[in-house]
């Protein structure tokens, strides 16, 4: 049985392409994902990611929770309106999911991935035994990304006076509740932006009305090349349970400090970190293609080190050329990847390859 | 391109002048299963192809695709403005966005190609 965000309509009216995403039937594009693309890295879009879970975290022992739960150390969430991004462990040190946690003023907000929901709901009560908390998801929320160097602009447009000063001013990885809306400065496209988490029956009045702005939708597949292009990990690809967060680009998800913070996973890590040092765990780094053709998830890649594999590729409609995302042995220096041509050189740079519409490796 | 199209299963049309050329495309269908196109490899003219064998590759964001050709002959031309403009084959598949001109060393091939009837059953 297939869900429908409260925005199902919304997207076919706005001539949506409709696939199926984990159960949901989502937009993948509008008409052209490339178009897509551009508006946001050059004006502003609006993604639905309703589909995404929400699971609030209240109770005395929230905060305990969360710092057993997670790599990421909550205690640095200071005071309410703070978020981070991080990842969560199983005992064998591979990532459950990854994921933000936001702290409101009473309570915690975590946003999960929509395909890992499920596992993802059972591994949170799993770990909360113990623990004086509850979790509660909140379906009847709608999830807005707005994107592009435009963005906050015109969603400022439309809310009331006495808002805009707050969330124009909110800096990155600030969030902030007014009444029932919750906004914040995250995002997955690498641009400037806001999530906008309001009831979802408020969600297609405002849908409208970002659209009117000039906003444009935006559908999956332009979500994924921004975060590709931003070196952003998609779960269930560029990482998974089996995968230390390690050899996936996430080491800075994790804090080490102080070293009696007991987070699920921290042994098996601990022992990642070693086989790190010693020159034994592949890593998550970033491809460049600058021949024609496109690299694509599952191709492998031969390098002087060993062989490794793409997590993630497509084409950067910034760059002009094929990125991607691939997993590869330690100090590996010369690349190649067998596309119809033969083998063909790709380029070894940094997993981060645009940023706030700018080409940023070498 | 005045001629009638007919389309072969694997999505590629054809369209034949009173010279026995032939103009080979892929369908507006194809186009959007596709997404947007981002290299097109050609064939080379001069290049002998037969029916069903394998002559170029449309790669858009999505995935590569192999494109078939679907009658059999030499290719005299190809539509070289795809290399700088590879998106005309979703902006017009039928028309922009062509792929090859072939001279065409079976007209009976035509034969058992799909008319337009034919091939929007094959689509639904």
């Amino acid at each position: 049985m297939s869900k429908r965000t409260a925005l199902y309509q919304k997207h076919l009216d706005a001539g949506g392409k409709i696939v199926d995403f984990a159960g949901w039937e989502m937009p993948i594009n509008y008409g052209s994902q490339l178009g897509e693309h551009k508006q946001v890295r050059e004006h502003a879009g609006v993604f639905d990611v309703s589909h995404m879970t929400i699971v609030d975290i209240t109770g005395a022992d929230a905060l305990a929770y969360l710092r057993k739960l997670v790599t990421n150390d909550v205690a640095k969430l200071d005071v309410p309106g703070r978020a981070l991004y991080t990842g969560m462990l199983n005992e064998s040190g591979g990532v459950v999911d990854d994921l933000i946690v936001y702290r409101l003023q009473e309570h915690y907000r975590l946003v999960v991935n929509c395909a890992t929901r499920d596992k993802d709901i059972a591994w949170l009560a799993k770990v909360a035994k113990g623990f004086a908390v509850s979790l509660t998801e909140r379906p009847e929320l709608a999830i807005l990304a707005v994107h592009g160097p435009e963005a906050i602009e015109r969603v400022c447009s439309l809310l009331p006076a006495e808002w805009v000063t707050v969330v124009s001013a909110l800096g990155n990885f600030r969030c902030v509740e007014l009444k029932d809306w919750f906004i914040a400065r995250t995002g997955y496209t690498g641009e400037k932006g806001l999530e906008l988490m309001l009831p979802a029956t408020l969600a297609p009045a405002f849908w409208d009305q970002l659209l009117a702005a000039g906003v444009l939708p935006i559908g999956l597949g332009a979500r994924d090349t921004l975060r590709l292009e931003a070196g952003m990990n998609l779960y269930g690809h560029d990482m998974d349970e089996s995968i230390s967060p390690l050899a996936a680009n996430m080491e800075q998800t994790i804090s080490w400090l102080p070293p009696e913070r007991d987070f699920v996973g921290r042994a098996a890590v601990t022992l990642h970190k070693q086989q790190q040092l010693e020159g034994n765990l592949p890593i998550l780094t970033g491809l460049v293609l600058e021949s024609r053709g496109v690299l694509r998830e599952g191709q492998k890649v031969i390098t002087d080190k060993g062989d490794g594999i793409i997590t993630s590729g497509s084409f950067s409609p910034t760059l002009n050329c094929s990125i991607a995302l691939a997993r590869v042995p330690v100090q590996s220096s010369v690349c190649h990847v067998e596309l119809r041509g033969g083998m063909t050189p790709v380029r070894l740079v940094k997993p981060n390859f645009v940023r706030f519409g700018k080409k940023v490796f070498e | 391109m005045s001629k009638p199209f007919r389309y072969a299963k694997s999505h590629e049309w054809v369209s034949v002048d009173e010279s026995g050329v032939a103009t080979v495309g892929i369908s507006d269908f194809a186009q959007s299963a596709l997404g947007d196109v981002v290299f097109v490899d050609l064939p080379a003219v001069g290049a002998t192809v037969a029916a069903s064998a394998e002559v170029a590759v449309v790669e858009s964001v999505k995935a590569a695709s192999d494109i078939y050709s679907p009658v059999s002959g030499e290719i005299v031309e190809i539509n070289t403005e795809l290399q700088s403009a590879p998106d005309l084959i979703n902006s017009s598949p039928s028309e922009g966005g062509w792929l090859y001109r072939i001279k065409l060393s079976n007209l009976a091939e035509l034969d058992g190609l799909l008319d337009e009837e034919a091939y929007a059953a094959v689509c639904a």
